[in-house]
């Protein structure tokens, strides 16, 4: 059996520690014996592996955007040892079969445990439930639904959505955007859309259907997760609905965090994204909310886009941004002035979005558990070179920044998926092991 | 001045050299050679994604009174493949020998993508791009204005108004801020000329964000009448699909609070001049008496577009690329 | 720098009015006159020059004689070095067809100005002649140009810099002479 010595690592809570890895789990470094492989991490942070609560994996429909396999490796070289791949590919991953396969792509691929989300309706139209219960029960085991890219915005059907997940307590996570209020909408709306002369996205568009979705998850006692909240006014929306017991989870981009819609002027599309770079007050507020867990996780809404639908003018270019592979990187930095610990940005990468989806062997170094962790090296400025990247999307928008930290190594249930700064062997999850558990 | 995209990019001496630079473009017509020989084997290209009969022929006039050669490309795209044509379509002219580019484009910042992408290195000039700017378009009415606010005739040439600016000036602009690019153009040139603009409009045809412009914003149109003495007027033009999206009640409604009527015609100063991008709607935002009126200097705008682009276009190809140095304040 | 004076005020002053009479004399009397200045200093030496046609001749209106002529956009190197900005053409009668123009420039020295200039005089409308009168030449023709007046020749090197002044926009009247490197004007 391999087993793995990693030595001298810096924990969340800043202590040293060795950690062994046997047979895919965490074990006590004491009982490993002589160890395969050693690693040295002196110097380094190890975190629990990283937990995204929202990708897009492109794979089946848009394979030129993105696949399983190269979204997966994007993953490992990003510190990420599971990722929940959105609903909106083509066909919709609105039945059993579609996650099912998504599942399976992602278990061949093996550099990342690929969960795949569950449509809410059918076609993410809107009108119809689609077969929550089935996915649920599928070989995927979906928990987490969502039509991320369309909001559910009849208030009747996200009820019984919120009401129906219920059953297998699964979660609804919303993307909120009144369509009403942002036909065909291009940004920010505000000073510089006015300026610009783009169609606003204005920020009531967003808060208006949080209002609405934590008074229907407080009415129906359901559970809520917000993605990629974006505007001060959420954050109060949702801090009160915490206060009232509201049982939400909220969600914020690496993206929103740092940049704002100053950066339209260049009307370099790689700024163009959904929801819309907002203003300085609201990456204040984003990342106050993050230190102080009004905001739970960190999801990246990774979303490569083949050239063609980027290098275009502005009103012509696709919306999103890819992320996986400077998250970490990015948060460190974003949050570098607030009263925010390395034990801090595990929580909100790892820890939180484990809990939220119910992932037992993440988000966590306890003995016993599946041996999914990531080191890091916090002090390694380094450029972001999207050219060099795992991922095929080049919509970076933190291309040419220098940023700190920088994922060395990445295991994926003991494998060391990512090795040194380099993509290391897959996992073989088709052998029997934790991860079937 | 490499490209000509916005006019908040202008400084007050560089647009000044342009007005003043297209005083001596609008002498050019009343010789007996109408024509100069300054782009004399250059190429201008003009790129129009959107129709514009109107702005292409007076770019096509001002660039063949310059001795230019003009192709023209109209290529009014599907929305699949706008974006992948303009950059074909970018290399294409750029492999061609474009050495100036002129392009309208219904989406906002296609100018700007097209002059900052790498993807053609010669300078581009904004003929309007979706709701941001139409910066000749502000440009004539700046040069309109200068001569009537200097008590000139609007269509002659005149030295009178070289060197100048628009101090003290006092200008309205009436109607669909929103979606307008010739009004974001106008509040930041003819704020930088010195002069102070009103934007007149119902509150749902202006911008979120407006409060951060250079102007001050009413929305009562006999108020602004009775509160400024105004020295021009601008009825912006109200485009029929507005009509539709519940902006304001009824067509009805929006000719009685903002149109410029008769009655509203007369209650304006004397000398207040009345100008309309063009084409009017007559009876909705523009009643036939001011638009027939000799105050009315629409005309004379059109008539001026031509000097103003033969002024850009000659700053902008004529290749240098250092910045402008207005002569203001040397004569 | 080794700078000289080659003509002080005194001098423009008794040049002008040399050519004054010259250009009278050439053309039979002042019927028909227009003297048009090539800016920047061209301008008020044709103004000045106009003056001295009306002391000569005191039935002459100065003002209806003198005006400028840009040729900004004639000349043939529009696309290289410096910004320039186009300055008025001013015609006194509002036109020259039928009329003898006579060019007014500070220094001749490749020609090319006037050439130029000879482009613009021919957009504008048909002279019955054109002349060239300049305060001085220098030298070094490129072009087969000669002019008809000239106040004073000053016989240069090629790297020297001939430095005219003049009171409406310099402040004073001189004409100066600076060796190679050195700063002229």
């Amino acid at each position: 059996m391999t087993t793995t010595l990693i030595r001298a690592a810096t924990l969340p809570d800043g202590s040293r520690a060795d950690l062994g890895i046997a047979g895919g789990l965490l074990v006590d470094p004491q009982d490993l014996g002589t160890p395969t492989t050693v690693v040295d991490a002196d110097g380094l942070l190890a975190l629990p592996g990283l937990v995204d609560m929202h990708t897009h994996l492109r794979e089946p429909g848009r394979e030129d955007a993105e696949t399983i396999l190269t979204g997966s490796r994007a993953a490992a070289a990003g510190g990420y040892t599971a990722v929940h791949a959105m609903a909106n590919t083509s066909p919709v991953a609105d039945t059993a079969g579609v996650v099912e396969q998504v599942h399976r792509l992602g278990r061949a691929a093996g550099y990342t445990q690929v969960e795949p989300v569950g449509a809410v309706t059918v076609g993410l139209a809107g009108e119809t439930l689609a077969e929550l219960g089935a996915m649920a029960d599928s070989e995927a085991r979906v928990r987490m639904f969502s039509d991320d890219g369309h909001c559910v915005w009849d208030p009747l059907v996200m009820r019984r959505a919120l009401e129906y997940v219920k059953a297998f307590d699964g979660i609804i996570a919303q993307h909120a955007q009144d369509p009403r209020l942002t036909e065909g909408a291009q940004m920010n709306e505000g000073v510089v859309s006015a300026e610009l002369g783009l169609p606003g996205w204005p920020a009531v568009a967003e808060e208006a259907i949080i209002a609405r979705d934590v008074l229907l998850a407080e009415h129906v006692g359901s559970r809520l997760h917000v993605c990629h909240v974006s505007t001060a006014g959420s954050v109060e929306l949702i801090r009160w609905a915490k206060s009232r017991g509201i049982r939400v989870t909220a969600e914020v981009t690496p993206h929103h965090l740092v940049l704002t819609d100053e950066e339209v002027r260049s009307f370099d599309p790689v700024y163009k994204v959904n929801p819309p770079l907002r203003t300085q007050e609201d990456v204040h507020a984003l990342r106050g909310a993050l230190a102080d867990g009004t905001i739970d996780v960190v999801g990246t809404d990774h979303a490569p886009h083949p050239s063609e639908h980027k290098c275009v003018e502005w009103t012509a270019a696709a919306m999103g941004m890819v992320g996986m592979e400077t998250a970490l990187a990015v948060v460190s930095h974003a949050m570098r002035d607030l009263d925010f610990s390395t034990a801090d940005l595990a929580r909100v990468m790892s820890t939180r979005p484990a809990e939220i989806v119910g992932l037992a062997h993440h988000g966590t170094l306890a003995i016993g558990t599946g041996a999914n962790l990531v080191l890091v090296d916090p002090e390694a400025p380094h450029t972001v070179e999207p050219d060099t990247h795992e991922t095929m999307g080049r919509n970076n928008p933190f291309r040419g920044r220098t940023l700190g930290a920088r994922v060395t190594d990445t295991f994926l249930y003991g494998t060391r998926v990512f090795a040194d700064g380099e993509l290391g062997t897959p996992l073989a999850f088709g052998e029997a092991g934790p991860w079937n558990d | 001045m490499k490209h000509l995209l916005s006019t908040s990019e202008l400084t007050r001496a560089e647009a000044i050299d342009l007005l003043d630079t297209a005083e001596q473009m609008s002498l050019v017509s009343t010789r007996e050679v109408k024509k100069l020989p300054v782009l004399r084997g250059l190429t201008v290209v003009n790129l129009f994604f959107e129709d514009s009969t109107r702005t292409r022929i007076s770019f096509e006039a001002a660039a063949k009174r310059l001795s230019a050669d003009v192709i023209t490309f109209s290529a009014k795209g599907s929305s699949v493949s706008k974006g992948e044509s303009l950059q074909d379509t970018a290399q294409t002219l750029s492999a061609m020998g474009a050495d100036g580019v002129v392009i309208r484009h219904s989406g906002s910042g296609a100018p700007h993508r097209l002059a900052h992408s790498g993807w053609i290195d010669a300078p581009v000039v904004n003929a309007g791009d979706g709701t941001h700017e139409h910066p000749t378009q502000a440009l004539l009415d700046a040069f309109t204005l200068r001569r009537v606010h200097a008590g000139l005739p609007a269509s002659a040439p005149a030295d009178g108004a070289v060197g100048r600016g628009l101090d003290g000036a006092v200008v309205g602009i009436v109607g669909d801020i929103l979606h307008s690019r010739v009004a974001r153009s106008n509040v930041h040139l003819l704020t930088t000329l010195g002069a102070r603009v009103v934007l007149v409009a119902p509150p749902t045809l202006l911008p979120i964000g407006v409060e951060s412009w250079p102007c001050d914003v009413v929305y009562d149109l006999d108020a602004a009448i009775r509160d400024h003495p105004f020295d021009a007027l601008m009825m912006l033009r109200v485009q029929q699909e507005r009509m539709h999206e519940a902006f304001f009640p009824t067509a009805r409604e929006y000719a009685r609070r903002w149109g410029l009527s008769d009655a509203r015609a007369r209650a304006l100063p004397g000398d207040c001049a009345i100008m309309h991008p063009g084409p009017m709607n007559r009876g909705f935002e523009i009643g036939a008496e001011a638009a027939d009126s000799p105050r009315a200097v629409v005309l004379d705008q059109v008539a001026n577009g031509v000097s103003v682009r033969m002024a850009v276009l000659y700053r902008l190809l004529t290749g240098q690329s250092t910045a402008a140095s207005g002569r203001e304040g040397q004569s | 720098m080794k700078q000289r004076t080659v003509l002080d005020g005194a001098e423009i002053h008794r040049a002008l009015t040399r050519i004054a009479h010259e250009v009278l004399e050439a053309n039979k009397g002042p019927e028909g006159l227009v003297l048009l200045g090539i800016p920047t200093r061209g301008v008020p030496l044709a103004a000045r020059l106009a003056e001295a046609v009306a002391r000569i001749e005191p039935a002459t209106d100065a003002g209806a004689l003198a005006g400028a002529l840009d040729i900004t956009m004639h000349r043939d190197d529009l696309r290289s070095g410096r910004l320039r900005s186009a300055a008025p053409t001013h015609i006194p009668g509002g036109t020259i067809d039928a009329r003898t123009v006579v060019l007014v420039d500070d220094v001749l020295f490749s020609g090319r100005s006037v050439r130029a200039a000879l482009d613009a005089v021919s957009a504008i409308g048909r002279p019955h002649a054109v002349r060239l009168a300049v305060l001085v030449d220098r030298g070094h023709r490129r072009l087969p140009i000669r002019a008809d007046h000239v106040g004073k020749n000053i016989p240069s090197a090629l790297d020297e810099r001939v430095g005219v002044r003049v009171q409406e926009i310099d402040g004073e009247d001189s004409v100066t002479i600076t060796a190679a490197g050195g700063d002229g004007r």
